[in-house]
């Protein structure tokens, strides 16, 4: 039973940031019909930022709890930004043209980023931890786990609570929902679709940031990040239903669930089952466990 | 497709091009090495993507045929460069064999990401697997060619350079051909309309897996020169982003001839290694900037490697459950 | 007479949509029949299943006594169904010859080849031939792209006749052509297939054709036939004339 909770918790403390950084690629896929694979060089940059956030605060002595702050603020901050300049600037001259030419353009900028990456925090790892400390550990069912981690889940669940009430409930959010659905319709409805865009973008991008910085304190910064969460994230939203916020949620969980029954079970299997859930889901129900609903065109 | 060169002006192109290997520096000869390897197995994409199916995952195949060479080839010392490439290329060959049929009938989007997908499960499993060396693989020795063992480094390098090129380019006859044949216009018909293929009483999937093999085949003997030119082999061959990789060098290309295939490979090499050159840590960045430029300035060849989905498909009022196989709507 | 094609109790929903409802029909060899009905009656629904792309929820569909309701679009064409379509179902990058040659090797043996030039060339003088039968041999060598859409749709026919098959389906095959085209659209298949003295099925909206083309009209209304029979009986029955012609008082 204990070792049962332990999957479930691991699991569920890996699909927290899983979930966030998910989220903003499906989106954007679903707003701007991009798969954005600079999408884990945000969640680098995210974290990188975070740490030199951290290291700046703790050199002039401050307590972590600031540090945290400091980081959470700094990336929101320049992630939004980078993420509204990227889209206006250079994504934009190419829209209308082929699909896949954003694709190969979001390629380019994740080509740019590893080595921008490179040069502003060099090659070696990097560490940021005091944030870590932060909430103690917590003794639960035999085992001591970082509180930092246990908080992780709730943090996550908020996140992707926010998300899907500003989504369902809020003007703005049904706006985008209704790009999501039926962008043709929305712009004949009126709709500026150019601001939904923007606004999906840079919430995507910073969604991406934010759980590099969460996870910031946790993990190693070094080059290779980005290429290993993008085509984690891109598992998952596979999994879940391009577009799918539910499904993020649901692919999130059942990666980190899977990733953690792994390493507890088949530690051989870590790495490669997630990708056989993506490759199953694909050839059994390729729209993903939660398909959109795509209303009949006439 | 343009009527090219005549087979026989190919082939002697090829043997031109092999000589020249010969007053070529020796840094000129590794990066043409690596830039015909490259260039066969992004050919392989190529003649698959005129099926209107594009692989993000040729990896698997770059990975298997190199990871079978090193086994076999230290499992029964077998050390040519000839018979290494040819068991790169049947090991993959196999493979592609096998998995074709399983996937020939997704296409456009779905079909990408699952070539995608099986390349990362080789790569998770390759990882975790410590029999083959796990995440740092390992080392094999220096190939040979019909009996001649090359001790000198540059007569050694000239005859890797030598295989790759010929092997290259008889690749690229032989696509030139298939383009010309009849395969190759119903390839074409596939990526265009694949419900009037099947009505006209042809296997879209057939054509499909056939085109696959050849790209599976291509990417086993492009692993196995990658295999030999390194003398060492990791999982890093499975992953994405060298499947990416070889996808950007077909892209540049275009599908417009086979040439441009080797001329997208070479320049490729030659960015990179004269970024790394004067700008360490920098190649990826310089190539990012080179791929947009190419989208901003020569719009023909990219992206007419897929199938254009604004393209009306029209199927008949009642389209659900084909449809959804074909992954028509995304 | 042979029944070429033999339909009993075809059935196929969409949801609440009855598209077929216990269809049964006998198409004798030879005949030219033409398929009325209003949108959404059923009717191409109908060549759809007969074709192959769907599957009916229950049901028989038999070609010369062997059971094809099963069976692949791709396998129908082998066994002797050829189809045109609606809205033309073209390679657009491809010349109209090229397109043609496509078709040519679908109808040769099994296996495609890998090279023969000679062949090549062979296809493409048979295609230029096969063009000309509908006066379109100057067209030859043009993409599908830059023709216009009553050239696309006698090239999407001219696809169909390749295969010289036992039974034709045309689904609107004079729509988007001109109306002093149409006639001779129409006499040129007619044409086409008389050596093989093939059986024509034709979807149609345009009464004028349906008349003097048809041996017997077949009029479908929800998935169901309405009347069948003679065309000058047919169309003057008053229910063709309420729910297909639209001319009733």
């Amino acid at each position: 039973m204990n070792f049962f909770l332990t999957i479930v918790l691991d699991g569920l403390i890996q699909a927290s940031w899983l979930f966030i950084v998910a989220l903003g690629l499906t989106l954007v896929f679903g707003v701007l019909k991009i798969l954005n694979i600079a999408h884990g060089s945000f969640y680098a940059l995210g974290a990188y930022i975070a740490a030199t956030a951290v290291t700046m605060v703790a050199a002039h002595g401050l307590p972590p709890s600031v540090g945290f702050v400091a980081m959470l603020v700094s990336v929101a901050l320049i992630a939004s930004a980078v993420g509204l300049l990227l889209e206006r600037g250079l994504l934009k001259m190419f829209y209308g043209r082929d699909e896949v030419v954003l694709l190969l353009v979001t390629y380019a900028v994740f080509l740019i980023l590893e080595d921008a990456t490179k040069l502003i925090w060099g090659v070696n790892p990097i560490y940021a931890t005091q944030p870590y400390e932060l909430f103690g550990n917590v003794a639960f069912a035999g085992l001591y786990y970082v509180g930092y981690d246990l908080v992780l889940i709730p943090t996550s669940a908020a996140i992707g609570f926010l998300v899907w009430f500003g989504l369902n409930r809020t003007v703005t959010g049904k706006i985008v929902l209704a790009v999501i659905h039926n962008e043709e319709m929305s712009v004949s409805m009126g709709v500026r679709v150019n601001r939904v865009y923007a606004l999906a973008f840079a919430f995507g991008v910073l969604l991406a940031a934010l759980a590099g910085a969460l996870t910031a304190p946790k993990i190693s910064m070094q080059p290779g990040l980005s290429s290993d969460v993008i085509i984690l994230s891109f598992a998952i939203v596979v999994i879940g239903g391009l577009g799918s916020v539910e499904g993020a949620a649901v692919g999130a969980v059942l990666v980190g669930l899977a990733r953690a029954a792994s390493v507890h079970l088949m530690p051989q299997a870590e790495l490669f089952m997630i990708y056989l859930i993506m490759a199953a889901v694909l050839m059994f129900r390729p729209e993903g466990l939660f398909k959109r609903e795509t209303a009949r065109r006439i | 497709m343009k009527q090219g060169l005549h087979p026989v002006v190919m082939i002697a192109l090829v043997v031109a091009a092999t000589l020249f290997g010969r007053v070529l520096p020796t840094w000129t000869l590794s990066l043409a090495t690596v830039a015909a390897s490259n260039a066969l197995i992004a050919l392989g994409i190529v003649v698959l993507a005129r099926t209107g199916n594009v692989s993000f995952g040729q990896g698997l195949f770059y990975a298997a045929g190199g990871y079978g060479v090193a086994l076999i080839a230290n499992a029964w010392g077998i050390t040519d460069a000839a018979a290494q490439m040819i068991i790169g290329a049947v090991c993959s060959g196999l493979l592609g064999f096998v998995v074709g049929p399983l996937i020939a009938r997704y296409s456009g989007i779905f079909f990408g990401m699952l070539t995608l997908a099986l390349s990362m499960v080789f790569y998770g499993a390759l990882v975790k697997t410590s029999a083959l060396g796990g995440s740092d693989g390992f080392n094999v020795g220096r190939p040979s060619l019909f009996g001649m063992v090359f001790t000198d480094p540059r007569e050694a390098d000239f005859m890797l350079y030598a295989v790759s090129v010929v092997t290259t380019g008889l690749a690229g006859i032989a696509a030139t051909i298939l383009f010309r044949s009849e395969l190759g216009l119903a390839s074409l018909a596939v990526r265009e309309n694949n419900l009037r293929v099947e009505y006209l009483g042809i296997s879209a999937n057939r054509v499909i897996t056939i085109n696959f093999v050849v790209a599976a085949i291509f990417a086993g003997a492009s692993g196995a020169f990658a295999l030999m030119a390194q003398r060492h082999i990791d999982p890093q061959f499975a992953y994405w982003t060298t499947s990416g990789e070889f996808v950007f060098v077909a892209v540049l290309a275009g599908y417009q001839s086979v040439a441009a295939v080797f001329v997208a490979s070479l320049a490729l090499e030659l960015v990179r290694s004269f970024s790394n050159l004067y700008l360490p840590n920098t190649w990826q960045l310089v190539l990012g900037v080179f791929l947009l430029g190419v989208i901003l300035f020569l719009p023909r060849g990219i992206g007419s490697l897929w199938v254009r989905e604004r393209r009306k498909r029209i199927e008949p009022e009642t389209a659900a459950p084909v449809a959804a196989e074909k992954g028509v709507v995304l | 007479m042979t029944a070429v094609l033999s339909v009993r109790g075809l059935d196929k929903r969409f949801g609440a949509v009855v598209a077929a409802d216990a269809l049964s029909l006998d198409i004798t060899a030879g005949h030219k029949v033409s398929l009325i009905g209003a949108n959404g009656a059923g009717k191409t629904t109908f060549v759809n299943m007969v074709t192959g792309y769907l599957k009916p929820d229950s049901g028989s569909i038999a070609l010369d006594g062997v059971d094809i309701a099963k069976l692949s679009p791709r396998n129908v064409a082998r066994l002797g169904i050829s189809r045109s379509f609606q809205i033309p179902q073209l390679f657009i990058e491809l010349t109209a010859a090229e397109n043609l040659a496509v078709a040519i090797s679908g109808a040769g043996k099994q296996t495609l080849s890998f090279h023969s030039p000679a062949e090549a060339h062979g296809r493409h003088v048979k295609a230029v031939e096969l063009l000309a039968r509908f006066g379109l041999a100057d067209q030859a060598d043009r993409p599908i792209s830059e023709l216009a859409g009553g050239v696309r749709k006698l090239v999407d026919i001219a696809m169909a006749l390749v295969r010289r098959p036992k039974l034709l389906l045309l689904d609107e095959p004079t729509s988007g052509v001109s109306a002093e085209e149409k006639f001779a659209t129409m006499d040129r298949v007619i044409h086409a297939v008389a050596p093989d003295a093939a059986t024509i099925v034709f979807v149609e909206h345009d009464m004028e054709i349906v008349n003097r083309y048809a041996d017997r009209v077949v009029a479908f209304y929800q998935g169901r036939i309405l009347a069948d029979g003679d065309p000058h009986v047919v169309l003057k029955d008053p229910d063709v004339r309420r729910y297909v012609t639209g001319s009733a008082r």
